[in-house]
C-alpha cells in the first residue's frame, strides 16, 4: 500500500507520521507542497504542525497550496485522505470537509492524551478495530470544531462523525470536552466516509513504553483494510 | 489604490478572544463594557483605477481567502 505525506512550511508531525505508516507496512513517500502532481498513493496524510505559521488562519494558506488541487482531485474520486490536526484545519479550509476549527474554548494550548469514542465503523478508517475507545493524544490551540446548526443535523444524518472526546467508559460529555467542540467531536469524515479529519495524533502512540499503542491499533486495521 | 476590508465573527459565533478582553477591560474600571468583538483588518493595494473593478476583485478575494465564510463575515469599505 502507497502512502504519501505532504509537507508544507511549518509542518512538524510530517516525521512521526511517516514512521508511523511505515511501521505498520505503508510505503510512505514524503511529498512537498509545491510539487505540482501527486505520486500514486492509496492515501494521502495531511500532517499536523502549523502550516505557513498558522497566518490568516489555521490552514487557509495551505488550503491554497499547489498540490491542494491534486489532492482535492483524489479525494473527489474515492481516494483516502487523512488529516490530522492542522491537516483536519487544511480539509476544512479546502471545503472537503464541512465546518471550522475554533480556538478552544479556554483560550489555551492543549497537550495531554485525551479518549475518543469510535461513532462509526462503516467506513476504510474504522471498520473491524479492536477497540472503540482509543486513547490518544491531543496538541492544539484551534481544535474546537463548530459549524451551524443546520450543518449539523446534516453531518448527524449522515453519520459523518467519526470520534467524539470522552471519558475512559466512553462517556461524551461537557465535562471530557477538551476545547469546546460542538458535540464533543472529535473528528468527522466527508458524506462518502473516504475524507477523515481529526484533532487527536495516533502517529503519537505508536510505542507502548513511549507512549501507549492505540494508535497502533488505528494504523493496523487501516493496513488490514487495505488488503 | 488601497481597499480596506474588515472582517469579523458572525453574530453567536463564541469568540473568546473578545470574551477574554471584556473581562479585562471590565477588570480595568471599565464596568460598562457588555461586550467585546475581535477581527481583523486588512489594507490592500491593488492595481486597477476603476473603484468598482477593484472592490469587486477584493470580494472575490474574501469570499476565496480573506474571510471563512463558515464562521466570518467581510465588509469592503
Amino acid at each position: 500500500m502507497k502512502s504519501s505525506v505532504i509537507i508544507f512550511p511549518g509542518s512538524n508531525c510530517d516525521r512521526d507520521m511517516d514512521v508511523a505508516l511505515k511501521k505498520f507496512g505503508f510505503k510512505n513517500q514524503m511529498v512537498w507542497h509545491n510539487d505540482p502532481k501527486l505520486p500514486k498513493s492509496d492515501l494521502i496524510v495531511l500532517p499536523g504542525g502549523f502550516s505557513f505559521g498558522d497566518y490568516l488562519r489555521c490552514g487557509s494558506i495551505a488550503g491554497k497550496s499547489k498540490i491542494i488541487n491534486s489532492v482535492i482531485d483524489f479525494a473527489k474520486s474515492g481516494g483516502l485522505v487523512l488529516g490530522i490536526c492542522n491537516g483536519f484545519q487544511i480539509l476544512t479550509e479546502t471545503g472537503l470537509l464541512p465546518g471550522v476549527l475554533q480556538q478552544n474554548r479556554n483560550i489555551e494550548f492543549i497537550c495531554k492524551n485525551i479518549y475518543v469514542k469510535v461513532n462509526n465503523t462503516d467506513n476504510k478508517y474504522f471498520k473491524n478495530i479492536k477497540k472503540n475507545i482509543l486513547e490518544l493524544h491531543i496538541a492544539h490551540n484551534e481544535g474546537s470544531y463548530f459549524c451551524s446548526n443546520q450543518e449539523l443535523k446534516s453531518i448527524q444524518d449522515n453519520n459523518q462523525i467519526a470520534i467524539t472526546y470522552c471519558n475512559s467508559k466512553g462517556l461524551s460529555d461537557h465535562e471530557h470536552n477538551p476545547n469546546g467542540a460542538i458535540d464533543n467531536i472529535a473528528g468527522i469524515f466527508n458524506k462518502e466516509k473516504n475524507i477523515l479529519g481529526m484533532m487527536p495524533h495516533p502517529e503519537r502512540m505508536i510505542d507502548k513504553y513511549l507512549s501507549g499503542e492505540d494508535g497502533s491499533i488505528f494504523f493496523e486495521n487501516l493496513i488490514k483494510n487495505f488488503k | 489604490m488601497k481597499i480596506k476590508v474588515i472582517v469579523t465573527l458572525k453574530n453567536g459565533v463564541l469568540d473568546p478572544q473578545g470574551k477574554a478582553i471584556q473581562q479585562t477591560l471590565n477588570s480595568m474600571g471599565f464596568p460598562n463594557v457588555n461586550g467585546v468583538r475581535q477581527g481583523k483588518y486588512f489594507d490592500i493595494e491593488i492595481d486597477e483605477k476603476d473603484e468598482i473593478k477593484a472592490k469587486s476583485k477584493v470580494d472575490e478575494m474574501c469570499k476565496k481567502l480573506l474571510a471563512n465564510l463558515v464562521i466570518e463575515d467581510f465588509k469592503i469599505i
